[in-house]
Parts: C-alpha cells; structure tokens; sequence
C-alpha cells in the first residue's frame, strides 16, 4: 500500500528580536527570574491598556518583503479567547481576519536539487503566552508571565509541502531567513523558533485533503521530522484499519518518539475572536514600508545565486555556504584574502572548518580559526608550499595553537618539495632499495605504483609535490627515465 | 430566541461561570428574553454596512519605541495573588 | 459666609486660592458629610479619611507657597473603577474585594497633579453593569432626593454625592449613560467626553469601545474646571485621541446667539413620561430666548440603538472580564479540587447576578455559529447609527431631548426584568455607539424629583456642550437645588 501521499503545512512562530514587549515596556531576556519581566499590562492587570511596539511591526514588515508578500495597508489586533494559567487577560492578542503579512512564497531545495516554491498563507503578529512550570512543585502548577507578551510572528504555510524531509527543508529555510533579517535570535531551545505541523494523509491523486491532526510546538528540526513521519505512519495505520483520523492537536513526545492526544485540552474550543477594541488598525503608508525595504539585507537565495556566479561554485556549495549569513560573510572573508581559489575555499570551510566548529559547538563568530588565518593556509596550498594533506595537519596546529600557517610550516618542516631533481634522487634510492617489486611491476604488476608512491612519501616525511611524484615515478619504473 | 438549558450550560461552561441549579432557569429565561430583544436587529437592512468596531472614524493605531520602559515589581504586585510561591503565581496541578 | 458645601468646585478652587479657606476645612467639612451620609446613603465604598487630610495639609503648604495646580486642595471622588494605588479600586464587586491597585489610573494621577483631594472611592453597579446602583456587591445607592428610590447607575455613587453634596465634584464613567443617567436622576450636571478625549488607562474596562470617563458637578462650569484637568493624550492608551485640550473654562461664556439645536425625533416617544418631557420642552424654550434655533431631526435608527449595545457591550465584556480567574489577583474560591473549579467557582462566587448575565450574553454572540447574526450585525447596525447622527450633525450644531424616559424610580422596581432596566439608557446610548460627548443638566422636578436634559455635540464639542449648559444655568437655578435633608 504505498499510494499514500502526505500533505503537510507549517504554522511556524519566531519570536521577534525587539528589546521589549509588543503591547508594554518590559523587557524581552531570556532567563530571568520568574515574573521579573511581567509587568501590569503583561499580567493583565485590571485598567491596564496594550501599546503596539513599532520595532514588531517593521519586522513582520521585513519578513513579508523578503517573502515577497502583500503587506497589508490595514491590519487588525483580534483577541483569542480562552482560559488557561499562562494566558493573563483570558485572551491572546494575535491577528485573526486581517493579518499584516499575506499570500507569499518561499523557494526551498529538494534532496534530489529540484527548487520547490513553498506558499506562504500569512504571517501574523501577535503575544506570547507565558510558561507553567510542573516540576517541583507537589500537586501545583507554577506560573511564569516572563514570556507572555514576547512579540511573535506566526508563519503559516500553504499545505504545500509533502514529507517530513520538505517539511524540515522549509522550516530551516525559514529559519535562515529570519536569521539574515535579524529578526529573530532562531534559539530553538529557549523556544525562539518552534512550530506546529498540519499533517495529513490522501491517496495519490486524490483532490481533497484528509482530515488532518495538529502536532504542537515542535522545537527541533529532527522533533519535526521525528514526529511527521510517526504520525504519517499512524494515520496510514488507522485508515488502513478501515478507521477514520480524527481531527484534533497532537503532542510529541520526543522520549517515546510518537505523537499523543491533547483532546483533554481542546474540549470545544471556541476562541470567539473579535477585533480588539483596545487597539487601533495599524495602518502602513507605502513610505513606511519603503523604509523597512531599504533595511533589507541581501537575501539568502540572491546571495547562493552570486556565489555561483561570482565564486563559481556549485550550486550546492553556495546553498551551504548561505544558510547563515555569517558563514556566508566568513566564506567570502576568506575567498577575499586567498582569491587564488574559490572553490578551494569553499571545500574547507564546508570541510576542515566546519567540522572543527562542529566538534566545540561553537558558531562561526566564535571561530579561532578566523578568515585572514585560514586563508594564510589555503594559499600555502595555492602556492604548493604544502599539499593538501599537509595543509590538514597545519590546520590543527592552527586550530590547537596560536600558530599561523607559515610558522607551522617553517617549525615543522612541512614545506613540500617542489625540485625535480630532489625527488628523483629519492626514487633512485627507492628503486635500489626495492628490487623485486621493481622487477614485478616492469612484469605488469601495475598496483605496486601506490607501494613506490608510499615509500616515497614516507621517505620525503609526506613532503614531496604529489603531482610532481607520479609523473616522474611513472617515468622512472617504466625505464624511460 | 429561546436558549435551552443546555445551552446555557455550555455558555457558562465556556464562561467559566459556575452557575447553581437554581441559577440555572433564570439566566435560561432572561437571556432568552434578551435575545429575543436583541432579535429586532434583524430588522435593519445593512447589505452593505461595513461593521463598526471603533467609535472614532479614521484613527490608526500609534507606535510605541522598542524600550525597555519596566523594572522588576514581581514582589509588589504579587501581594494581590491568591497564592504564590518563589515567584510563581500557583493554581491546581495542570495536566498536560 | 454660605456654608461650605454649598459652594461649587470652581468657586472653591478660587477661594483655596484666595485663602478664604483652607483645604483641612474643606477635607473635613466634607469628609463629616460623608461620613454622616453613609448610612443613609451608602454613596462610598471607601473613605479615604487619612490620606486625604495629608493630602490637604499638604495643599495648604502649596497655597500658602502659591504653587501647584489649578484644583489644589479641592476634595473630590473617584468612581471604584479608578484604579488608586495604595487604595482600594473594587469595581463594586466581590471579585475584587480585597484588591489594591499598584498603581494610579491616568485620570487619577492628572486630577493629583492638579492638585485634588481625594476623599474617597464612591460606590457603583458592579463592573459599571448597571442603571440604578442596585447590582453593587456593597448594597445599594439611594437617591438624596428620595432615600427610597434610585440614584441612576452606574455611577450612582458619584452622582448621589455630588447631589448631597458630600463632594463638590467627582469622577465618573459612561458606558451606556452611567454618568447622564444618574445626573438626571439626582439633579446635577455630568458630561461624557468624546471617546478618546479622556484617557481609560487605569478605569477597569467594561466595554473598551463604549467606555468613557467623565465628571459629575453641580454646575457645567464646574464640569469645564474638571474636565480641563483630567482630559488629554496619553501615550498608555491606544484610543486617546492626541489632540490638544481647550481651555473649557476659558471658553463658557461665549455666546449662544445662532447655535442651531436639533429636537430628536426619536426621543419624543411614547416611552417618554409626559411631565419629564415637558420639563425638557420648557428648557429647550429657555434656549430659544437665549438665541438658540430650534429644528427637528430624525435619526432613523436610533431606537436600534438598545438592541445594538447589549450585544456589543455584553461581547466586549465577556472578554475584558476573563482576566478576572482568581489567580494573580481577585477572588479565588476556597480549596479547589482542580484548575477548571478554581475557574468556574471563583468567577461564579466573585460576580454577581447583572455581571454573569452579561458575560453569558457576550460569550453567547460570539461564539461561533453567532457571531455573524449578532456581533457583526450589531456594529453594522451601530454604523447606521452612527451615519444618521453624521447627517443630523450636518444640520444642527448639538442635539436636544431628555436624558432618561422617568424620572428615578423605586428601588427594586426593575430588578426583575432586565429589558425593562435596560431601556432606562434609551436616550443615552446613542452617544456611546457613535463616541460623541453628551452632557445632562438639571431641568426642573417632576413631583419632588429632578430631571435632566440631554445635550449632544459632534466630536471633540465638549466646549460647546458645556457653553451651552453654562448659559442654560445662568438663567436658571435647577443645578443649584440640594435635597432638603442634605442642604
Ligand atoms: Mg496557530
Ligand atoms: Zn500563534
């Protein structure tokens, strides 16, 4: 039974980088003490009135031009309404039939390099809710407002997309691109960026969508993909067994690794919005938005297509080397001070580089290797000062020590030997030394090469040019030299 | 409009209003009658009425500046709560 | 000398300044009459007696240093949906029994900036939810005119002080009339500003979209005095309007000559009691001798106005109450057995029978299936309402006719029948749907009883309505009138 197809959309919220609040003047830090961050407006004080933050609106501004929406010249605050501990006024403030952002798109990557465009519903702003604490606390709950009030912006995408493999594509893609705009700090683990999936099931070619279950606040590219796949599965297995999936949200459970029922908290949800009276229409001149489009930073698809073009690389390369804007501003750091070779460039930032990030945690910024020190190296290897194994050795030492490349190179000998004459005069020993495998090879044995390549290497210390080493050991076992 | 009585349990069930069983008849019968008031709206021709949902006409909503503008009152506000504990407003155990 | 209590506020605020008195005297000239009044009464919910005689020892410094505002040492009262800090704001309600606001409503801390006296928080229908001062968790308000009938609600606790003259002035709010109405009802002056002229940061919301502050006072001038100095932008409240504030003293004694007055129509009804609308014909004659051109105009859709609001206000409150859940602050049930009891018990216990009405009404229209026959279609409904009195201000410069259908009524006499109390704000209303400042003066007796009439301006025409009042009640003494048993 494999004629199932899987339809999947993503509400993604981000949390927006603005210093305070949407609607008050508390701060935004992560981490406080509990309720040091919640003010009168954010607890829902009695009297107390929201005040919408400019740095929230020109950002959902920002996004939607980068996502080539429609911002919408009138916008609308709406109040959600329901009862729950971390939720102060009895109501969220979110966007409901006027959202400021609608009807974009989005370009992402399939695994096979096809670029898939990804429709973007709307984006909303709207509150955060605050925490509740359970652990600790014997047969209470404990409120936390810290986070309530925090400025999101809700993503929502077209049921576009088909696995959880796309699914995780596009939310990266997201990720990456609110983290170019600067907009959101993308800290999945103190929840910055989460989302929930709309996931269903229809037999291919079937127009209609299925009914669909909701998996909410997935914190994790891999939850998501996790949790997707479990549920696609499960809803093939109840329909399958002749049963019906039933419309209702569903909770990941990253331990078990399945999604569960909350149908204990949905009991007839009725969010009876309405537009918010304590707020105005948030009405956006085309002057406004025209200064929001001058903030634009380069985008992540305009800066893979230049590095195809500029750098010459391939169009997976520059996929890489775009997904974060900083790694991008370090490639192009490092291209900039070694510009012999774009391409080699790219090979150890994505290499080398990357994986001793990788190995430490840390961010590119972070890196002790900055762009002028690796590519001090990279035109070593330009310059045939080293090979390219080397150069591998010299970028530990690099990378452990304070060292630059020459001092590595010039302290440890590693200079690579360039003359000819040198290195014939070693195969001559190599080929005294070794009789039998010489006579064998000039029999037909034509693997023994690599047997004199190595004792080659292992007699110039790995320091002889390889290029320069096959073609005169192929000359010299064949005689004619 | 007449709302039966459970109706009106599921209104102060949304409401979260805990109504008592001789409560009960008396908000079915008077918010019958309202809506019945509320009836003569339908009435009114409003084919092509936008619907108002703020009194001043042509007001737009004003920015605020991004500033933190709030200190730490966690200690003073708190001496309004029902119960609290290390700064954590407490209700009933939640279950997730 | 006139006794003290006698005196406006305006006229008290010029003789603080010319020492004539001080503000000890007047604190506990009119602290005494409240206390004395409570019984009776039953017009404060709290009474302020300390804080207010340091704040008016604290006046008497600033006069004699000859600083500080324009009502320095003028003791007044703050309807309980003002939120004070350090005092406590109840709504009228058990919810809020025990709560003590951190801070001061933008009304509260501008009128102390001004340099008033607050003697006291004056008691009111719960949540404002209310127009006779009967759903208060704290009993009743009665009338100074007749202890056994009604002030008017919801400020039925602002509106019987003044008219006992407990305080010379006192806050107020309107969301459906509940300044006009009880203004009417006890004889006095009371004015609800344009939506967004005074700023609703710290006045616990009832309806967002209705609700306005305001002021009750004997006299109009005395309403200009007040109103001058509470009004104004402010930054905290999306909905205050940033435009600058007239000097409403300065500008009562313009004159009259040429206003062009509308009679409403729909007002005239055969729900009006005929004696309350001769009253109203007879003053609408004062204002033809003073220049005034009299027209009739017809708003079409007003009588829908009712019907239009308790679906509005009702949806706007059922939401604007939901934070009341007993767990940062309010009522909280004892020893719930889980969260949805301590929901359930704690707003069924802290809201009384009016309140629970209206949040049960409000959930109900917009709640899902409903919300388009009754929400949507009543805030289209309010925009007819709103187009005919756009129109009817094209005519004329303000609107004429009475404040309330009766005069007060006994208590207990429409308790039972919530239409019936409804249809008390059938004149008053209007104003709020369309967000236009409306203003009530004394208009004479029916019987023992005071009467009002209404006066209705196009936006931002607060001078104008005081104007005209000003000049009504320099050729007439009904605002002067105290209850016997009070004078
Ligand atoms: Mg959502
Ligand atoms: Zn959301």
């Amino acid at each position: 039974m494999s004629d199932w197809e899987t339809v999947i959309g993503l509400e993604i919220h981000a949390q927006l980088s603005t210093r305070s609040k949407i609607f008050s003047g508390s701060a935004t830090a992560y981490g406080a003490p509990p309720n040091a961050q919640a003010n009168l407006v954010d607890l829902g004080y009695p009297g107390v009135l929201p005040v919408l933050n400019g740095a929230a609106v020109r950002m959902a501004v920002k996004l939607g031009l980068a996502l080539n929406a429609r911002i919408a010249p009138a916008s609308v605050f709406a109040r959600k309404n329901y009862f729950y501990p971390d939720l102060p006024k009895g109501y969220q403030i979110s966007q409901y039939e006027l959202p400021i952002v609608a009807h974009g798109s989005l370009d992402i990557v399939l695994d096979d390099g096809q670029v898939k465009r990804v429709g973007i519903t709307r984006a909303h702003l709207e509150e955060d809710a605050g925490k509740s604490l359970h652990e600790g606390l014997p047969g209470v709950t404990g409120v936390d407002l810290n986070r309530a009030g925090t400025p999101l912006i809700e993503i929502v995408s077209e049921p576009d997309l088909r696995s959880a493999r796309e699914a995780v594509a596009y939310m990266k893609k997201v990720h990456t691109l609110v983290r170019y705009l600067e907009i959101c700090d993308g800290n999945m683990q103190e929840g910055s960026f989460r989302c929930d999936a709309n996931v269903s099931v229809r037999h291919a070619g079937e127009h209609r969508f299925g009914t669909r279950a909701e998996i909410k606040n997935l914190n994790s590219f891999r939850f998501v993909e996790r949790a997707i796949n479990f549920e696609v599965a499960r809803q093939i297995d109840v329909l399958e067994g002749g049963g019906k999936v039933v419309q209702e949200t569903r909770l990941y459970d990253p331990d078990k690794g399945e999604t569960r029922s909350m149908r204990s908290k949905e009991e007839a949800n009725d969010y009876r919005y309405f537009p918010d009276p304590d707020l105005l229409p948030v009405v956006l001149d085309a002057a406004f938005i025209e200064s929001v489009r001058a903030t634009l930073p380069e985008l992540p698809d305009q800066k893979a297509a230049r590095f195809t073009s500029q750098y010459g690389l391939p169009a997976y390369d520059a996929g890489v080397l775009t997904a974060s804007r900083e790694l991008a501003d370090y490639y192009e750091a490092v291209a900039g001070a070694a510009p012999a070779d774009a391409k080699l460039a790219a090979n150890w930032v994505m290499g080398e580089l990357a994986a001793a990030l990788n190995k430490e945690s840390l961010e590119v910024t972070a890196s002790r290797m900055t762009a002028e020190r690796l590519a001090g190296l990279l035109k070593r290897i330009s310059d045939q000062t080293i090979s390219g194994k080397l150069a591998k050795e010299v970028f530990e030492a690099m990378w452990s020590g304070g060292a630059e490349a020459d001092a590595v190179i010039a302290e440890r000998g590693l200079r690579q030997i360039t003359d000819s004459a040198a290195i014939e005069r070693v195969i001559d020993e190599v080929m005294q030394k070794n009789p039998g495998q010489l006579a064998e090879y000039r029999a037909g044995k034509d693997k023994l090469f690599g047997f004199f390549v190595g004792q080659v290497m292992k007699a110039t210390g790995g320091k002889a040019n390889p290029a320069q080493l096959n073609e005169l050991l192929r000359r010299k076992l064949s005689g004619w030299a | 409009m007449a709302l039966t009585r459970e109706q009106i349990e599921s209104i102060a069930a949304l409401a979260r209003l805990e109504l008592t069983a001789a409560e009960l008849p008396v908000y079915q019968a008077s918010l019958s009658r309202i809506l019945e008031f509320v009836g003569a709206l339908e009435r009114a021709d409003t084919a092509s009425v936008t619907p108002m949902a703020h009194p001043l006409p042509g007001l737009s909503q004003r920015l605020r500046l991004d500033a933190v503008t709030e200190q730490d009152h966690h200690a003073e506000y708190q001496q309004n709560a029902p119960q609290v504990a290390a700064g954590l407003y407490l209700v009933p155990k939640v279950i997730e | 000398m006139r006794e003290l209590h006698h005196i406006g506020l305006s006229e008290l605020a010029a003789g603080l300044r010319a020492r004539r008195f001080s503000s000890i005297e007047l604190t506990e000239t009119f602290l005494g009459r409240i206390e004395r009044s409570q019984g009776a009464l039953n017009a404060f919910i709290s009474v302020t007696r300390a804080e207010a005689l340091a704040g008016a020892a604290a006046a008497d410094r600033e006069l004699a240093a000859g600083t500080g505002g324009a009502l320095l040492g003028v003791p007044i009262a703050h309807k309980d949906l003002f939120c004070t800090r350090g005092v406590r704001t109840t709504c009228g309600s058990r919810m809020l029994d025990n709560f003590v606001s951190p801070y001061d409503a933008t009304v509260v801390a501008k009128l102390k900036q001004a340099g008033a006296v607050m003697l006291g928080k004056t008691n009111m229908d719960e949540f404002a939810m209310g127009s006779s001062n009967e759903t208060s968790y704290y009993g009743p308000v009665r009338n100074p005119w007749d202890p056994d009938l009604v002030p008017g609600g919801s400020s039925g606790g602002s509106a019987a002080a003044v008219a006992a003259r407990l305080v010379p002035g006192a806050t107020a709010t309107d969301t459906g009339g509940s300044i006009r109405q009880p203004a009417a009802l006890c004889g006095i002056t009371g004015l609800k500003p344009t939506y967004g002229r005074v700023s609703r940061y710290g006045m616990v919301a009832f309806a967002s979209s209705l609700d306005q502050g305001g002021v009750l006072t004997a006299s109009a001038a005395d309403a200009a005095l007040m109103l001058r100095e509470m009004a104004g932008f402010d930054p905290n409240d999306s909905t205050s309007v940033e435009r600058e504030v007239p000097d409403y003293v300065g500008l009562l004694e313009q004159p009259l000559a040429g206003l062009k007055v509308g009679l409403l129509k729909e007002f005239f009804d055969k729900g009006l009691d005929p004696d309350n609308g001769q009253r109203v014909r007879e003053a609408l004659k004062v204002f033809e001798s003073l220049g005034a051109r009299l027209t009739e105009v017809s708003l079409p859709n007003l009588p829908l106005s009712v019907p239009v609001y308790y679906v509005v206000a009702p949806a706007e409150c059922s939401s604007n109450l939901a934070r009341f859940d007993g767990v940062r602050y309010g009522h909280r049930c004892e020893s719930p057995r889980d969260l949805l009891d301590l929901y359930r018990r704690s707003r069924g216990e802290g809201f009384g029978a009016e309140v629970k009405r209206r949040i049960m009404t409000g959930t109900y229209v917009l709640s899902a299936g409903y919300y388009d026959a009754y929400y949507l279609k009543a805030q289209r409904v309010r925009q007819l309402i709103n187009a005919d009195f756009t129109r009817a201000f094209q005519q004329v410069d303000v609107l004429m006719g009475p404040t309330t259908p009766t005069p007060a009524f006994a208590i207990g006499a429409k308790t039972s029948d919530p239409i019936t109390m409804y249809l008390n704000d059938i004149y008053t209303i209007g104003a709020n749907l369309a967000g236009l400042p409306a203003l009530s003066v004394p208009c004479g007796f029916v019987g023992q009883l005071p009467v009002g009439l209404q006066i209705v301006g196009p936006h931002f025409a607060e001078a104008r309505l005081l104007t005209a009042a000003h000049a009504y009640q320099r050729v007439t003494d009904w605002h002067t009138r105290i209850p016997k048993a009070w004078a």
